[in-house]
């Protein structure tokens, strides 16, 4: 890191933008937004070189809200948002954000590619356990007997894993946080952005005004009992055993990101058409 | 209709005989001779193997449609060749060549009452060791077109180097068994082959090849990649030039991952495309949209293939118009452009770049898998210098207004790494800022804004190809324009003077051109392939018509042949 950079903006206010979220008072969101900012102050990242990609969502109205670049897109499709910017601007630190419907339901087959391709970035998801932005529908991580009107008397059905399958899917690092930990978010956030390749990052960040009952999450979460593993076996049983409350970083691989070297011409254009020639 | 530089030559065979690359050695080598053509490959619904045929037609002139008649028809053999019945026509003046020992040919071949010759093709290549009897068919055509043998003996060692030297030996001696056997026939027409050196440096490329150099030429470096028929072949001569060039190609989990990439590396700065057809098409829609709200140019092509839903992968058809022009949600104006040749696949791919990253808006481009797959020799197309060149915002001191009004609608694009001019790119409806609103104000100002940048936009005489004086228009688009022109040619030697409008931009329609294009016309007949006369309904949403018109629609898999429209041309008396 260049002192050029560092010395530019260093306090988390300098990455706040001055729009004021739509989120409902004590929304578990505003700590996440908190944990950005303190974590983009800590990296001393220029705002510029940094961009929040996100879907749609509650949690994903969050790119606005930093002072750096920005990218509101379709619901579902921020982790192909992002991919493509990473992959032909490699000089940019790119952080895509997410909600639990976002990331898991109808974008659920590009997480498991993201995983799979492990482009340089960090995924974010704002994991509420409910669509919020919609009123309070079940989401793939809704507990099966938790009532709501789209589905009278609990879902009946098991909830998604994301850490899971975001092993499985070959993540490069993987940690669970609280929003109400803002402090702790904060430094895990800065570590997986700094490590290399695709770094999943959820953060239980309760929904209170469709979750009231989410407001009990600071009595349940406890910090992982664990240092980080980097053998994704022992990670696999960790985190399928563990009580989803288990937060910091469980697990850190190394594989290599994936990154096509872009930029340099090899040929003229000119060379280009000498294939169709006679 | 007999013309000496008008020629056309199909071989037909069971999966593995071979046609397929004896259709291409004849092109080649006619190239080399100095013939235009055009190469147009027809496959069984089977991915490997199954029926083939391959049509390859010459001249001395740009070759944009299929033939009406077949002057040479080679069955190498007639197993299953009856279901190219209605793309492969004989006709009385035909010469049909058939191995006696390849089956019955088609009830249609015999009842146009053409002689069958027949030439042991399968017995002959026995004879010669590793023999194939689809270089004896070659080596036929070849003699009975005037090409002379050098021409393929100098292709066999590029296209079967790799098969070592006793493959390149055996096609050579196949080759000549074909020119012996072909000594005493003649097509029983003139044949004045061109003159050679006084040619222009000539080009063997498909319609996918020119759309993705056009791309390339016009500024693209990334491409996201989903595979399908038939537009793969984008896909695949971008993978490797993209990285020639320094860009770079991902291949996507699915359409709405490559629409969203390229989204991604567009918003970053970096030109991208994606190719597609309609399946992959429906799926981008949404994205689409993102991209014409959020002012992100992008270029998507959309090879078309007939519809609905999976349809008919590998036969073209012109039914994706309405989606293309219509498909998103809102009020979304956006670029829609069609090549209407395999060569002008280049310019108007290059052209639609241009006006993407130029207007910041998505550009789709309607190709389809006629010009998209069939091979031509064309004349080196024109360098041109469209090069997509985006209004770019430069570092801000104060606030930046990504969305901000400007006379020509077009704002300057903030590039991330550009200090003091973060924004967010928003699919929201927003203010000048990017902050999303539901206000009736800032809503109405931006749909005003997005829809006047292309309205106002000068585009100049490519807009359309205008041809001709007769107070008969015929109004075509896309591919269809080949055959359209024949025909008007063939009206012209009849002493019937027709026009031809084309539209190569579908939209945003250019109404005030259009009715100059269409002033002193009484008749319009408009020909498109399409069931739902997709072509004929936009034009009546958009533009004033005379007061007769016909139509001439049909969709595929069958070509719209020239003759067909000279047919109804020529039926349309006053
Ligand atoms: C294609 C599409 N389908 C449905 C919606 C409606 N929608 C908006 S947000 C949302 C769910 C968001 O849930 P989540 O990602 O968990 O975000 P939260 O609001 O809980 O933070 C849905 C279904 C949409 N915007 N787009
Ligand atoms: S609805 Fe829930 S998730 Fe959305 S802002 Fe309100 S509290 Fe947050
Ligand atoms: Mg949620």
């Amino acid at each position: 890191m260049s002192t050029a950079k560092t010395q530019l903006a260093c306090k988390p206010a300098d990455y706040k933008s001055d729009i004021k979220p739509i989120w409902c008072p004590g929304c578990g969101d505003y700590h996440v937004l908190m944990s950005f900012t303190r974590a983009f102050a800590e990296l001393g990242l220029p705002p510029e070189q940094i961009v929040v990609v996100s879907g749609i969502g509650c949690s994903s109205r969050i790119p606005a809200y930093t002072n750096c670049y920005g990218f509101h897109g379709v619901h579902g499709r921020s982790l192909a948002v992002g991919a493509g910017l990473k992959v032909t601007r490699p000089d940019l630190t790119v952080v895509v954000a997410s909600g639990d419907g976002d990331g898991y339901s109808i974008g659920g087959n590009h997480f498991l590619h993201a995983c799979r391709r492990n482009v340089d970035m960090t995924y974010v998801v704002m994991d509420n356990h409910i669509y919020g932005m919609t009123k309070g529908q079940p989401s793939p991580t809704t507990e099966p007997e938790f009532d709501t009107a789209l589905s009278p008397g609990g879902t009946g059905l098991r909830p998604f894993h994301p850490l899971v399958i975001a092993l499985a899917s070959g993540a490069n690092f993987i940690a669970r946080c609280f929003s109400g930990e803002p402090n702790e978010t904060a430094s895990v956030l800065v570590e997986a952005i700094r490590h290399p390749g695709f770094s999943f990052v959820e953060i239980l960040s309760p929904c209170v005004t469709f979750r009231p009952d989410e407001k009990n999450w600071k009595n349940l979460v406890h910090p992982a009992p664990v240092v980080a593993t980097d053998d994704p076996a022992k990670a696999a049983r960790r985190i399928m055993t563990d009580d989803g409350f288990n937060i910091g970083i469980l697990y850190r691989g190394d594989r290599k990101p994936y990154a096509p070297e872009t930029g340099q011409a090899l040929v003229e254009l000119s060379e280009l058409e000498k294939e169709f020639e006679l | 209709m007999p013309n000496a530089q008008n020629l056309s030559v199909a071989f037909v065979g069971s999966g593995g005989a071979g046609a397929l690359t004896a259709g291409s050695l004849l092109l080649e080598a006619a190239g080399a001779a100095g013939w235009q053509g055009l190469l147009i490959r027809t496959v069984g619904p089977q991915i490997r193997g199954g029926e083939a045929a391959a049509v390859v037609r010459l001249a001395d002139h740009p070759v944009e449609s299929l033939p009406d008649h077949l002057d040479l028809l080679i069955g190498i053999d007639w197993l299953n060749a009856q279901r190219f019945g209605a793309e492969i026509e004989v006709g009385p003046h035909s010469l049909v060549i058939g191995d006696p020992r390849g089956g019955e040919p088609p009830k249609g071949i015999a009842a146009f009452g053409a002689p069958i010759v027949a030439i042991p093709m399968k017995d002959m290549a026995k004879a010669i060791p590793d023999g194939r009897p689809n270089m004896i068919a070659l080596g036929i055509a070849g003699k009975l077109l005037g090409l002379g043998e050098p021409a393929f003996l100098a292709l066999f060692e590029k296209w079967f180097a790799d098969k070592g030297q006793a493959a390149i030996d055996a096609s050579r001696a196949s080759l000549k068994a074909g020119y012996e056997a072909a000594r005493d026939l003649d097509l029983g027409r003139p044949i004045v082959p061109p003159k050679a050196g006084s040619t222009q440096k000539k080009w063997l490329v498909s319609g996918n090849e020119a759309a993705a150099l056009g791309a390339i030429r016009g500024g693209i470096r990334f491409a996201a990649a989903y595979p399908i028929t038939p537009a793969t072949e984008i896909l695949e001569w971008l993978a490797p030039n993209l990285a020639k060039v320094g860009g770079a190609l991902l291949q996507a989990e699915d359409e709405l991952a490559a629409i969203n990439m390229i989204i991604g590396a567009s918003y970053g700065g970096t030109p991208a495309l994606t190719a597609t057809s309609g399946p992959g098409l429906s799926l981008m829609i949404e994205a689409l949209g993102l991209a014409t709200a959020a002012e992100i140019p992008i270029v998507v092509i959309d090879v078309m293939r007939g519809g609905p839903s999976t349809g008919i992968p590998t036969k073209s058809e012109q039914a994706d118009l309405n989606i293309a022009v219509y498909g998103c949600h809102g009020d979304a104006p956006h670029l829609v452009l069609a090549p209407q040749s395999v060569g002008d696949c280049l310019f108007t791919t290059q052209w639609a770049t241009y006006l993407a990253e130029t207007l910041q808006t998505p550009a789709i481009v309607l190709s389809d898998q006629f010009v998209g797959q069939n091979h031509a020799i064309i004349e080196r197309p024109a360098e041109i210098a469209f090069l997509g060149q985006r209004s770019r915002a430069a570092e801000a001191a104060g606030e930046y207004k990504r969305y901000a009004l400007a006379a020509n609608g077009v704002s300057p694009m903030a590039i991330p790494g550009i200090r003091g001019a973060q924004y967010t790119a928003d699919g929201l409806t927003h203010t000048e800022r990017g902050i999303p609103t539901s206000g009736a104000a800032d809503h109405q100002i931006q749909l005003d804004k997005r829809r006047d940048k292309l309205e106002r936009f000068n585009y100049g005489d490519h807009w359309a190809s205008i041809e001709g004086t007769g107070n008969l228009a015929v109004i075509a688009w896309g591919s269809v324009t080949g055959a359209v022109r024949e025909a008007i040619a063939r009206a012209a030697e009849d002493g019937i003077e027709v026009s031809l409008i084309a539209p190569r931009l579908l939209s945003p329609a250019r109404p005030e051109q259009f009715a100059a294009a269409l002033r002193g016309k009484k008749r319009a007949l408009i020909v498109e392939q399409s069931h739902g006369a997709q072509f004929h309904r936009y034009l009546r949403a958009h533009y004033d018509l005379p007061a007769a018109v016909r139509v001439l629609n049909r969709p595929g898999p069958l070509p719209i042949k020239p003759g067909e429209i000279h047919r109804a041309i020529k039926d349309w008396r006053l």
